[in-house]
């Protein structure tokens, strides 16, 4: 059985305050990406990264929820850069 | 930003940063609190199930006022394959006790009345505050801790590192490695809402009683995973996770595993008209023993998530935390009354008191057990749970074969998937693991 789903249908559900204009995460200048980088196109449970039109992966943070998946698959390579969002902002769980 | 100096800081307002910090501030001690998260637990995430006799030795009548769902009166144990389950169920009228031993909690809530109840001992909390970087003089000694508010540096003798699994202070100073992939778990959580009659009803159970139900199966693709489900009292907490490393190498997307493991016969039921009101994602520490780190330096101890300290066996993580944060404020009192600097040498109490403490004792059992099956994540997450759930169905279903034949059906199937000689070396490999 296949169910089709739209993380952005249980993101809505979650409460955010983005930081505007300084994302939290950043991607690398790459030509080609590695696995690692690949694998989070499907793997960050919020769909955060997504592969662009010429072939490398994007970042947008927006929706993030701060787990650090991407950081241990990533950060030490120098593929993706990560902090914390400034306090206050990012993920606001009301249940966690 | 404060110009005072503190006697520790608290880096976390999770369970064991709140352990920490509520154990030292009613020993008198002048502790400062910092979270990046709007209040506390706004970061924090969690199945979730809590221990009581870990909070009662630091809050001994915490049941008067802290906001508990549902006290646990039965665990099922589920191994499913796509359409069945077959499972291990515990319940007991002894759990109807004064003082029960098991409660599930929404950490949002828990962690705001744990917080209030640091406050009230005297934590100056300040939220909506990232530590950004630990101050170190030349010999690596920690001084303070710098944070993104103006003028954000704040000194200390000691600093209590509660930042959890994700934390990035301690690895930036080199204090500790990052977690690696092989050893955290990626969870995925999701709310559902029902009114309490109809969770009563379906879960047979009366008033505050609870169920938690735990499984494992082909919902996890052959990764090393966990699945499960809570009750609360007006709501539903179901989810999964899997090592990240498994994930990396499988591609698979962890909302769309949850979403067909909601939707998995055994599972679809009991959710069935619920409201989803959040969904959450976590890493959970699963590397055991062998992954905790140095846990103490000249003016720095390591506590909770961030220390590495979680049972995936026994699935107990929050009492590790609230255990060692409670150690790490009782060590820090205990060198601060005897007037010791908070010099390596002094804070190896804290470790000390942990060695002692059943909380070693129950990683160092289990020291092989990740090992065991994170490498063999295939036959005990994939194939077992099939064969067991053909065993069970050739058992039950009655078609004129012979049970003589049905025996020999069984154990061929379980042959044909492992061998004889691999059968032998998972029971002996998990036996060994075990004790």
């Amino acid at each position: 059985m296949t169910i089709a789903v739209r993380v952005e249908d249980k993101l809505f559900q979650n409460r955010y305050l983005v930081d505007a204009g300084r994302p939290h995460i950043t991607v690398a200048v790459h030509e080609k990406p590695s696995a690692n980088l690949m694998a989070l196109t499907t793997i960050c449970p919020a769909k955060c990264y997504e592969l662009n039109e010429k072939g490398q992966v994007d970042v947008t943070p927006d929706g993030c929820m701060e787990c650090g998946t991407c950081r241990v698959l990533c950060e030490a390579s120098g593929e993706i850069t990560w902090n914390y969002p400034r306090g206050g902002y990012g993920v606001l769980y009301k249940f966690g | 930003m404060i110009e005072e100096k503190f006697d520790a800081i608290v880096v976390g307002a999770g369970m064991a940063g709140n352990a920490a910090a509520y154990t030292m501030a009613s020993r008198g001690l002048k502790v400062l609190q910092l979270e990046r998260g709007e209040y506390p637990g706004s970061k924090n995430v969690q199945g979730a199930i809590m221990y009581a006799s870990m909070l009662e030795k630091i809050i001994p009548d915490f049941r008067e006022d802290a906001p508990l769902e549902r006290h646990l009166v039965e665990q099922r144990f589920w191994m499913m394959d796509d359409k069945s389950h077959t499972g291990m169920h515990y319940r007991s009228e002894d759990f109807n006790e004064d003082k029960p031993n098991r409660y599930t909690i929404v950490r949002a809530q828990f962690d705001k009345w744990f917080s209030r109840k640091c406050r009230d001992m005297g934590v100056t909390l300040l939220t909506e505050t990232t530590v950004t970087e630990l101050i170190q003089n030349d010999q690596g000694k920690v001084l303070g801790v710098k944070t993104d508010r103006k003028g954000g540096a704040v000194f200390a003798d000691v600093v209590v590192l509660a930042e959890g699994i994700n934390g990035l202070l301690g690895p930036r100073s080199g204090l500790r490695t990052s977690p690696k992939p092989e050893t955290v778990a990626l969870a995925v959580k999701e709310m559902h809402f029902l009114p309490a009659e109809t969770i009563e009803s379906r879960f047979n159970v009366k008033g505050d009683e609870g169920v938690v139900i735990e499984m494992v199966g082909t919902f996890s693709k052959g990764m090393t995973g966990l699945g499960f489900l809570y009750t609360n009292k007006e709501s539903i907490s179901v989810g999964l996770g899997c090592l990240v490393s498994d994930f990396a190498e499988t591609r698979e997307s962890p909302y769309a595993m949850l979403e067909g493991f909601k939707n998995h016969p055994s599972i679809a039921p009991l959710l069935e008209g619920s409201e989803c009101k959040e969904y959450a994602a976590h890493l959970i520490p699963e590397g055991g023993y062998k992954e905790i780190p140095q846990l103490f330096g000249d003016g720095w101890v390591v506590v909770g998530d961030a220390a590495h300290f979680n049972n995936a066996i026994h699935r107990e993580g929050s009492n590790l935390a609230m255990t060692s944060g409670r150690l790490a404020g009782e060590a820090i009192h205990r060198i601060k009354a005897a007037r010791d600097p908070m010099t390596k040498e002094h804070l190896k109490l804290y470790k000390q008191l942990l060695d002692d403490s059943f909380l070693m004792k129950d990683l160092k059992k289990y020291k092989d057990m990740p090992g065991l099956l994170h490498t063999n994540s295939s036959n005990f997450f994939l194939s077992y749970p099939q064969l067991v759930s053909q065993a069970a169905q050739n058992f039950l279903r009655v078609d004129g074969t012979s049970k003589l034949e049905k025996e020999k059906r069984t154990s061929r199937a379980f042959i044909e998937k492992r061998s004889r000689i691999g059968l032998i070396s998972d029971a002996v490999r998990l036996a060994f693991a075990w004790r």
